[in-house]
């Protein structure tokens, strides 16, 4: 195995702030690093084809699929987990906006959920009840229905931009 | 997911240049496709050459006034460019039409012209499927398959895949060219309306590109101006493939251009159509879908492609 063909990737990231070094398989996907090497285990490995969205992470600020990445391909990124966002309180409203309005059952696909709408609410404007189901298009939840979450994130929505303009 | 090596790549120059002299090599960029395909072991490479690297991500304008889109920008960035929104609208409604947001924020510009089809046969491994496994038979010729969503122009006794992207049908009707790197470091211009092959009895062959070339850059040129729209039919409102979908520039003496998706193999488009705009929908479609060999259970497809221009051509 010389330099050029290797199995085994060094790779040199932030994770929810702290810097994190690790040598993974070329074949691990990012999600099962951030939550076999890690131990972050918010980020859900369901359909692990790209579909459901339950292992929506942020990577440079984007929300993306956390096993449609290697965890190679990670080297220099900067990745905000459900954890993390929780434990800076950054979405704290929103969370309690889904306990109030019963926008979770099971909550399985309620992580993923949480930081697409994160990057949702990141944007400029109150998104549209329409804008709201697009973003989450690629989050399936197989309990609520959905209008329940739409319900949640447009009040938190409503109430950011309230205390924007206050 | 069968193992691989991996390596990061500088520049396109020694990618392509890697990518065809190490046997089993592909590129991978966003991976979106790519990844799901290698997990389902219709993909199998033996190496990857990662090329996010390679600084291939800026949107340019060009001398002429055109566009050099980078083969590395983002599905979402694309969309969200100020002159793409404002001189190519029809460009930034296809985009957002297709997938979802998280995988719009990794998809590339020049992974999203090499997606494989989704095509029900193609993805199941236990199914004959010529594209995946030469001379193996079409399941979706078989009788009482679903050939729903597959193609209906284009196509061959060999394989009735259709083309999945909505971004291309956009770069077809503004009349894209592709610009790629061989591997002896050559730059190639391939008109988008080349770029992707039809199946004839060859259908693994999807697009012109030789071994290990790799795509850099998508030019558009100068702005036509015009009215622009995309409109895409499917089974629900959001994040589901096109069963047609229509790209649509019209200028004010009527004239224009139309781009199909959802029909066939690679966008489909045609002058000898776009100069019956005037006609009406059904005169376009009539010469744009000529010799049409659909199945019995995509059959609706023709007369759904005629009402989606239709419908577009009213609302302006």
């Amino acid at each position: 195995m010389n330099e050029m063909f290797r199995d085994k990737i060094d790779i040199s990231l932030t994770v929810n702030g702290e810097p994190v070094e690790g040598r993974v398989p070329a074949g691990q996907h990012l999600v099962d690093f951030l939550r076999g090497a890690l131990g972050l285990t918010g980020a859900h490995a369901s359909c692990e084809h790209g579909v459901c969205g339950a292992c929506t992470i942020k990577v440079n600020g984007e929300a993306v699929r956390g096993c449609l990445m290697l965890a190679a391909q990670a080297d220099g990124a900067d990745i905000w987990t459900v954890e993390g966002l929780s434990d800076q309180g950054t979405i704290k409203d929103l969370q309690d906006a889904f306990v109030a309005r019963n926008a979770l059952q099971c909550g399985f696909c309620t992580p993923g959920m949480l930081v697409a709408i994160d990057e949702l609410l990141g944007k400029e404007g109150v998104p549209s009840r329409a804008e709201i189901r697009e973003h989450l298009s690629g989050n399936y939840c197989r309990c609520t229905g959905y209008e329940a979450i739409v319900d949640a994130v447009e009040t938190v929505a409503r109430a950011r931009a309230q205390k924007g303009a206050a | 997911m069968r193992p691989f090596t991996y390596e990061r790549a500088l520049d396109p120059v020694s990618a392509a240049a890697r990518a065809a002299e190490v046997p089993g090599a592909r590129f991978i960029a966003g991976g979106t496709n790519l990844i799901d395909l290698m997990k389902l072991e219709i993909e199998t490479p033996d190496h990857l050459i990662d090329v996010n690297g390679t600084g291939l991500d800026e949107i340019t304008v060009t001398e002429d006034g055109g566009l050099r889109i980078g083969a590395l920008v983002s599905n979402t960035d694309l969309a969200d460019h100020d002159v793409v929104r404002r001189d190519y609208p029809v460009l930034t409604r296809a985009l957002v039409a297709g997938a979802s947001g998280q995988l719009r924020n990794k998809a590339t510009t020049g992974g999203n012209l090499l997606q494989r089809t989704r095509c029900p046969y193609f993805y199941d491994t236990a199914q004959p499927c010529n594209k995946r496994a030469q001379g193996s038979g079409c399941a979706a010729l078989s009788p009482g398959a679903h050939s729903r969503q597959l193609g209906i122009i284009g196509v061959s006794d060999a394989c009735i895949a259709q083309h999945p992207s909505d971004m291309a049908v956009a770069l077809r009707v503004l009349d894209a060219v592709v610009e790629t790197m061989t591997p002896a470091g050559d730059i190639r211009l391939i008109p988008l309306k080349d770029f992707h092959c039809l199946p004839g009895s060859t259908p693994e062959k999807e697009s012109v590109l030789m071994d290990g070339e790799i795509i850099t850059a998508v030019y558009l040129p100068p702005p036509v101006g015009g009215k622009q729209a995309y409109h895409k039919v499917r089974d629900r409102a959001s994040y589901a493939f096109a069963l047609v979908s229509v790209a649509l520039i019209r200028h004010p003496d009527g004239s224009g251009r139309v781009a199909l998706g959802g029909v066939a193999p690679k966008p489909w488009a045609m002058d000898e159509a776009d100069a019956e705009l005037p006609n009406g929908a059904k005169a376009v479609m009539a010469k744009l879908l000529e010799g049409a060999r659909p199945t019995e259970e995509n059959a609706f497809k023709i007369r759904l492609a005629e009402r989606t221009l239709a419908a577009m051509l009213a609302g302006e």
